[in-house]
This record gives structure tokens, sequence and C-alpha cells, in this order.
């Protein structure tokens, strides 16, 4: 593995520009969550967030577990959720809001990867179910919005992140790690099946 | 239609009226009452001088409540034992220095820290799917209800996600329950204490479950062992990393569609080292795992000689127009435990 990247957010445009497919990378300062319903909250109508700065910051593909504490909140597992079902509507909300990078895992389909080249912006796939040592990055739970209205693993969870280490999987210049992936793991299952058809036996 | 956000205590039509009663009711029939909630005093002295801290009736709401309250604690924060021992086989596995082998290193570190703390492995802490055995006369309605108070419990302490949403409105209670939530399917079995298999499955694991009817041409697949074979295989490179790969495989062809994808799941409360008594199973399971880490899929699908750690069939019998593979897909946080109540009272945990 190359050496880690470490980044600071809000990434500049040519930080971005400079991140390849394969590259490890560790984020620091303020991200926010993001999952199914806040997509859907936020298509429909585009709530502004003055107080807070979206451009060039990163969306985080995950619903947390949550406790209330006297003075805030902990976060007590805080892993990636599958990022595909936002295949529908991240081009849109990278488009609108500016984000340069989303961290999630098991990749993004072909409309996510044209806006991450045509905005400036890479996926960042952090690891699946490892959601201990991932909290421990989320160093403060600055605050959180939508709480009410879609509950705490769909709330928008603004958090300050030391380190939160992640692999850059699609890039700004068209390259995916999953789509790579997809191809050669296709050429060993059709040689793994046979071409034989159902009845040809 | 709004349901109430449930306020303090459980709404109104759970538990509390049999809740109470009950414990008096068995109390005059079976042990005496437990010390805690005698509701006289004479009965609390008769208590202090029989019957020390076990519960009135093992297999009564209560004493379950809290049992399972603790089996789902384990479940969601304690890796078993044999998938431990095969994520660090699987690390051994991959190039030093490798992607793959990193991200191995992570998984492990991971689940060293959630059981050092007692906190979730992962942050989707699943559907609990409780299987229960229980002796002959035993109350099922205390079972299910207890699962369903035992989900809220750990939700409130933070051991499980609020993990319900309610479909029609979209809102989650909060409180980890909701229609059909927590799964609790209850048999009779053979023994005289209850045993309870759990396992919690992830939704982005769920998600990549499949479901097929044979024959199926595109993949030459005819109806039999090797196109159920070929089926199978097709879901593994389907989910590619997106199920949080390395995963478990559970496998069932046969049945109707809805037992079908229930045998399955089955499957995954089986531990990763065992082997099936059916010899034609055994070796289905044996090369489907063979050939699906050919696949190359690796850990997360950053590619690796791991894609999956485990595969798990069984078959059920069909009807003559039906052919059905179910496939479902356990995260490599396979989160399973178990636990026997025995009459006296005494539980023993495994995983």
């Amino acid at each position: 593995m190359s050496a880690v990247k470490k980044l600071t957010t809000p990434l500049t445009p040519e930080a971005v520009r400079d991140l390849r497919k394969g590259d490890a990378v560790e984020i620091s300062g303020t991200i926010v969550t993001g999952r199914d319903a806040l997509h859907k909250l936020w298509i429909k109508g585009w709530p502004e967030y003055p107080d807070l700065t979206l451009r060039g910051s990163v969306l985080y593909h995950c619903g947390p577990v949550v406790r209330k504490e006297k003075d805030g909140w902990s976060m007590l597992a805080a892993g990636p959720t599958t990022s595909i079902r936002e295949e529908p509507y991240e081009a849109s909300v990278i488009a609108h809001y500016g984000f340069a990078g989303i961290i999630g895992k098991g990749g993004m389909g072909p409309k996510t990867l044209a806006a991450l080249k045509e905005y400036g912006a890479v996926y960042l796939h952090a690891i699946g179910g490892a959601a201990q040592v991932l909290a421990r990055k989320i160093v403060r739970v600055q605050g959180v919005r939508h709480l009410e209205e879609i509950g705490v693993p769909e709330a928008m969870w603004i958090l300050e992140v030391k380190d939160f280490p992640c692999l850059v999987t699609m890039d700004s210049h068209g390259e995916s790690l999953h789509e790579e992936l997809k191809k050669s793991s296709k050429a060993i299952f059709d040689e793994l099946i046979g071409k034989t058809k159902a009845g040809a036996a | 239609m709004a349901k109430p956000k449930r306020p303090t205590p459980k709404p109104a039509r759970k538990a509390p009226p049999s809740k109470k009663q009950k414990p008096a009711a068995r109390q005059a029939v079976k042990q005496p009452p437990g010390p805690k909630k005698a509701p006289k005093a004479a009965a609390k002295q008769a208590a202090k001088k029989t019957a020390p801290k076990r519960p009135a009736d093992p297999f009564g709401e209560k004493a379950l409540t809290q049992v399972f309250t603790e089996l789902l604690r384990r479940a969601a924060t304690s890796i078993p034992p044999d998938v431990l021992v095969a994520l660090e086989k699987a690390r051994e596995r991959e190039e030093p220095g490798s992607v793959a082998r990193d991200t191995f290193d992570v998984l492990i570190e991971n689940t060293r820290l959630a059981k050092q703390d007692s906190r979730p492995i992962c942050q989707d802490t699943g559907m609990p799917f409780f299987e229960v055995a229980i002796p002959r006369g035993i109350s099922i309605g205390a079972i299910e209800r207890a699962a369903v108070e035992a989900t809220r419990q750990a939700t409130k302490t933070g051991f499980l996600r609020p993990n319900s949403v309610d479909t029609l409105t979209n809102k989650n209670p909060g409180d980890g329950a909701g229609r059909g939530m927590p799964i609790v399917h209850v048999h009779e079995g053979k023994g005289k204490g209850l045993s309870v298999q759990l396992i919690l499955k992830g939704g982005g694991s769920e998600n990549v479950g499949t479901q097929s009817a044979l024959p199926n041409v595109d993949l030459g697949a005819d109806r039999d062992i090797d196109g159920v074979k070929k089926v199978v295989l097709e879901a593994i490179f389907n989910a590619q990393g997106k199920g949080c790969a390395p995963g478990v495989i559970g496998f069932c062809f046969g049945g109707d569609r809805a037992n079908g994808y229930n045998e399955a799941k089955k499957q995954l409360f089986r531990k990763l080292d065992d082997t099936n008594p059916d010899p034609t199973i055994a070796a289905m399971e044996a090369e489907l795992l063979e050939k699906g880490n050919l696949l190359g899929i690796g850990p997360m699908g950053y590619g690796g000689k791991t894609t999956l750690l485990g595969v798990k069939g069984s078959y059920l019998a069909r009807l003559p127009a039906c052919y059905f593979v179910s496939v479902t897909y356990m995260c490599w946080a396979t989160r399973r435990a178990a636990v026997e109540v025995l009459p006296s009272g005494k539980t023993v945990y495994s995983q």
C-alpha cells in the first residue's frame, strides 16, 4: 500500500483531482452523515444549511448507534452503510451541495461516477462492519439535523473526525475499482459455470 | 392511523396485564415466588425461607426477557469463535502489505474492540431472528413477548440500534420493535429445557440475498444439483463486496418461496466448521466455497483470496412445478448466539 494521504475538510479541488483509485487516505475535519431517508428529503426540497460548509465537505453513508448523554451525544458504533441505494440521487446531491467526497461501502454506479468526474469529487470506501474502529475516529458530534423527522439511524449527524481511514475506490478521473473487480470476477464466473445452455447437456 | 410514539413504558396493546398476573398465577402451582415481585407480604416471607434468587418460572416472560436481552447483547458485541478463526485464516492467506490483508487486520481489531467495550461490532445491529425450541406445555405468547421486550431493552441500552421502521408511515418508533420485528419462531423441542438460537442480520447483507426459479436459460442451469450450484454462484458474484464480504452463504433448494428463504436463513445458525451430514450437500457446500473464493472479490470487494467464510446448504420438498433456489448472505460480522435455559433456571450461553 502506498503512503496514506492525509486530507482535511473542506477539500480543495486540487487535492481531489490529485487522488487516484487505490489511494489510502485519512480524513480529518467536519463531515456529515446521510443515507436513504435524508437523500429522499434532500431531493424533495433542497433544504439549506447556512451555518454549515457543505461545499468541499464529505458526506458519509452511515446510520450510527448513538447514545444521548447529559451534554450531547456519543457515537457507540459508526461504520458505513451500502452506498448503491443512493445511486439514483447522489449525482444531484453532489451537484447541489458540492460534496467533494462520499464515504460509504460497496461502491456506486455509472451515474455517480460521471458526477464525480464532472464536479470533482471522489468515492471513499470505508470498511463495512468496522463500526468500533471507525467510531473511534469520530472525536465529536457537533450537531444533528432532521432527527425528529427521520430518526437516529437516518438523521444528518454533523461529525468532527480525525484520521478517518478510507480507500479511494472511485476517483474523479472516471476510474472505479468496483467496475474493475466486477469485470475480472465476471470472467472467472463465466468460466466456472461453463457455457452450456439449459437443456443442452 | 398515527401510532402513538411510545411515551415511557410499553404500549397498552402488549404485555402489561398478563405480565402482572402471570407470576402470581404460576406461583400457586409452581415454585414459591421470587423475592422481588411477590405481591403480598406473606408470600415475601415464604420466599425468603425457601427460594433464594431464582425467578419463579424460568420459562416465564419476565425471566426470559432478561435472558433474551443478554443473548442480544452477546450476539451484537461478540463475534463467534469459529468466525474469528475463519477471519484469522483468511488474513494469513493474503499477501503481507496488501489492501486485503490490511482490511482483515481492521476487521479482527474491530471484533476485539467490540468485545472489550461491549459495543456493537457493526452499527447495523440487524434484524433479530430468534429460533426457539420449547419443552411441552410452555406459553408461546410469553416467549414472543419476551423477545419483543428484550429487543426494546437492548435498543434502549445501545446494544442495538433503533432499527425498526414502520413501512407504512416511514417513521422510526425508536425502540427496535415493529410489525413482525423481531422475528420469533417457536417450535417444540425434545428436551426439558428451552433452547434459543439467535442471529442478527444486517440490511446490507439481506439486500443481496436472491431467490430464483429453475431452469435458468441464461446460466444454463437445469433443475438439478448442478443448476442449483450455478444459481448460488451467481448470487455470490452479484453480491460483489456489497454484503460486506467475506460473507457466509446460506442456501436452500426446494420448498415454497417463503419456506425456502427461511430454511436458507436457518443455515446461518450453523458453525462454520461443521460438516453437513448429507454427503451430497456437504460436497455442494465445499465446491461452492472453493469456487466462490476463486472469484477474487475479496474483503469489501477490494480484491483478494477470500470472498466467503463459509457456505451452508439445505433442501426442502417441492411441488412438481416449482424449483426454487433461495440464497441468503450473511456479512463477515456473522452475529449469532445461543442459550439453553434449563428447568432449574440455569442458563448456558454459547456462540
